[in-house]
C-alpha cells in the first residue's frame, strides 16, 4: 500500500466504507498515531483479513448464535491488526480505536472477551487458545453442532509452550476435523523446530500447509482446502520478526 | 464404608443422563469408572491422556459452548499443575467448571509429596468467585457434587477425600451446621475433621460450627455463633493451617477476637505411611486438637 496517512485521514473524514483491506492501515493508525507498526502487530494482519472476509461465518449480528464458526486469537499481543478488522466488520466502533490502552478503553494491549464485542477468548498469556479451541470443538461436537469450524490463530514462537503440545498431540488422535490452527511463522522462536513447523502437526496426525501470510489468495486456498477427519494447521509464514 | 470418590463416578454418571449440558473431563486418573456411561454418551465424556493443561483448557473450551464442565484428577495435578489455566482459562475468561479433586493433603502417604496437596485451598483462595466444598463424609459428597454442578456457569471445587466422618450431616452447599453450643469459643470444623474435633471437645464449654462450604466463607452463622460464645475463634482444617484465617477476620472485622488456625503443617513431612499417622503428625488427631484447643481457651473452656 502506498496511500499516505494525509489521504487516509481525508478518507476517514469522508465516511468512506471501512469494511476493505486497504482500510486496515488506517485503523492502525487510529491506536498507533504511527504510519509504523511492530512486527507482532503486522504479521497476522493478511491472515485475519482473509479469515474475516472470506472465511469464517461470524458477524456482529450473530455473536451469540450456537452456529456460527469461532475464531479465538491465542496471539493476544500486538492486537491492533485484530481490533482493526474488527472495527472493519463492524464488531466494534470506529471511535473506540484511539483510546486503545487507556484506562477507559475496552481495548488493551491485550484483548479481553468480556469487554471486546467479538472476541471469543481474552488472551495474553501464551499456550492457552488451543487447549481452549479443542475444548470448544469437543463441547460443539457434544451438542451436535457439527456445522460450525473453530479457528485458532498463534504465534511461532507460542508454540513453545507444553499447553499446545498437548492440545496438538490429543487433537490429531481424536480426529477434530473441525478444528484448524493458524500458526503465524515470523521465525520469532530461539530454538526453532527441526523439520518445521508444518511437520510437527503432521506426526501428531493433522493435515498441514505451509503458505505465503501475505499472499492473500494462497491463505483462502489453504484455508478452504478440505481435511477430512483431521484437524489442520495453515503454517502462514511472514517476514522474519527482526528483520 | 465406601469412600467419597467412590461416589464421583455413579453420581456424575446419573449426572450426565440427566442433563444433556454435563460433560466430563478426565486425565487418565478415574476413567475405568466412567467407562459405562462413556459408551452412552461418548462425547460427553472425554479423557483427554494425561495432559492437565489441556485437561482445564478444554474444560474452558466446553464451557464456551454452553456446556457444565465438570474436570477432574489428583488435587495436585488438578489445581496446582495447570494452576494459571484455572485463573485465566476459567477466571479470566468468565467461565465456569466444576473442579473435583481426589488425594487431598494426604489421602496416599505411602505415595509421597507428589501426590499430597494441602494447598489447594489457599492456591484458589487467591482467585476471586470459586466455591470451594469440602465434604467430611460420602454422603455429603454425594449432596455437594449435585449442588455443585447444578450451580449454573459458576466456578465450583469440589475436594473428595479418603477421610471421612462416620455419618453425615444435612449439608446444604452454603451454610456452616452448628453442632455444639457453648460459651467459652467457637470451633469451627472443616469437613472430614469434624469428628476429631467432636472428640477433642467433649465436656468443653464451646460451640462447635461444621464447615463443608468454606468458600464463600459463612460469616453470618459465625458471627451469630460469636455472639453466644466468647469471640475466640478456632479453625481446625484438613488442608494448610491457616488457610481461613483471613476470612474469619474479615467476618469479624469490628469484633475484639483471637483466631487460631489448625490444619496441615506448611513443611513437608517426607514421610510415607498411613493417613492416621499423617494425622497426628500434623496435629490433627483428637488428642492432639485437645491440647491445642485447651491452650487456646484456657482454664474458661472446661465446664
Amino acid at each position: 500500500m502506498t496511500t499516505t496517512t494525509t489521504e487516509h485521514r481525508q478518507e476517514y473524514g469522508h465516511g468512506d466504507r471501512y469494511d476493505r483491506y486497504e482500510a486496515l492501515t488506517g485503523l492502525m493508525e487510529l491506536m498507533s498515531g504511527d504510519e509504523k507498526h511492530g512486527p507482532a502487530a503486522t504479521s497476522t494482519l493478511d491472515a485475519l483479513w482473509v479469515l474475516y472476509d472470506r472465511v469464517l461465518r461470524v458477524g456482529p449480528d450473530r455473536a451469540d448464535d450456537p452456529g456460527r464458526d469461532r475464531f479465538l486469537l491465542s496471539k493476544g499481543h500486538g492486537p491492533m491488526a485484530y481490533y482493526a478488522v474488527l472495527a472493519a466488520k463492524g464488531f466494534v466502533p470506529v471511535d473506540w480505536l484511539p483510546g486503545f490502552g487507556s484506562y477507559d478503553s475496552p481495548l488493551g494491549h491485550h484483548p479481553d472477551r468480556v469487554l471486546v464485542p467479538g472476541a471469543e477468548i481474552g488472551s495474553g498469556s501464551l499456550g492457552h487458545g488451543l487447549p481452549i479451541a479443542v475444548g470448544t470443538a469437543l463441547g460443539l461436537r457434544a451438542q451436535g453442532l457439527h456445522d460450525p469450524r473453530v479457528w485458532v490463530l498463534v504465534g511461532d514462537a507460542e508454540l513453545d509452550e507444553g499447553s499446545n503440545h498437548e492440545a496438538i498431540a490429543y487433537a490429531g488422535p481424536a480426529g477434530l476435523d473441525r478444528l484448524h490452527t493458524v500458526v503465524i511463522d515470523n521465525s520469532s522462536a530461539s530454538w526453532a523446530r527441526p523439520g518445521g513447523i508444518a511437520a510437527r502437526f503432521e506426526a501428531a496426525g493433522w493435515s498441514a500447509a505451509t503458505v505465503d501470510g501475505r499472499d492473500h489468495e494462497a491463505l483462502y486456498a489453504a484455508f478452504t482446502a478440505p481435511h477430512p477427519g483431521l484437524p489442520r494447521v495453515i503454517v502462514a509464514q511472514v517476514e522474519p520478526k527482526d528483520s | 464404608m465406601d469412600t467419597m470418590r467412590d461416589r464421583f463416578a455413579p453420581v456424575v454418571s446419573r449426572l450426565l443422563d440427566e442433563d444433556p449440558r454435563v460433560a466430563v473431563v478426565l486425565a487418565e486418573i478415574g476413567m475405568a469408572d466412567f467407562e459405562e456411561v462413556r459408551r452412552r454418551h461418548p462425547d460427553r465424556v472425554i479423557n483427554v491422556g494425561i495432559r492437565e493443561q489441556l485437561l482445564v483448557g478444554a474444560g474452558a473450551g466446553l464451557a464456551l459452548t454452553g456446556l457444565r464442565p465438570v474436570v477432574h484428577t489428583f488435587a495436585s495435578f488438578l489445581v496446582e499443575r495447570p494452576f494459571e489455566q484455572i485463573k485465566l482459562d476459567l477466571g479470566h475468561q468468565g467461565l465456569g467448571a466444576v473442579l473435583v479433586s481426589a488425594a487431598a493433603s494426604f489421602d496416599w502417604p505411602a505415595g509421597g509429596y507428589t501426590h499430597m496437596s494441602p494447598g489447594d485451598v489457599a492456591v484458589l483462595d487467591t482467585l476471586d468467585g470459586w466455591t470451594v466444598h469440602v465434604p467430611g463424609h460420602p454422603d455429603e459428597a454425594e449432596t455437594l457434587l449435585r449442588h455443585a454442578v447444578a450451580a449454573d456457569d459458576d466456578k465450583m471445587y469440589v475436594r473428595l477425600s479418603t477421610q471421612s466422618n462416620d455419618r453425615a450431616l444435612p449439608v446444604d452447599g452454603t451454610r456452616f451446621l452448628t453442632v455444639r453450643e457453648g460459651r467459652a469459643g467457637v470451633v469451627v470444623a472443616v469437613g472430614p475433621l469434624l469428628g476429631p474435633v467432636l472428640a477433642a471437645t467433649e465436656g468443653l464449654d464451646v460451640t462447635v460450627l461444621y464447615a463443608t462450604t468454606v468458600r464463600p466463607f459463612d460469616a453470618v452463622t459465625l458471627r451469630h455463633a460469636t455472639e453466644g460464645a466468647s469471640p475466640d475463634v478456632v479453625l481446625v482444617e484438613p488442608y494448610l493451617a491457616g488457610t481461613s484465617v483471613s476470612a474469619v477476620n474479615d467476618a469479624l472485622v469490628d469484633v475484639p477476637h483471637r483466631v487460631l488456625g489448625l490444619g496441615v503443617g506448611r513443611r513437608e513431612l517426607r514421610r510415607y505411611g498411613l493417613v492416621e499417622e499423617h494425622v497426628a503428625a500434623h496435629g490433627l488427631d483428637a488428642r492432639s486438637l485437645r491440647e491445642r484447643i485447651d491452650g487456646f481457651l484456657g482454664v474458661r473452656a472446661r465446664v
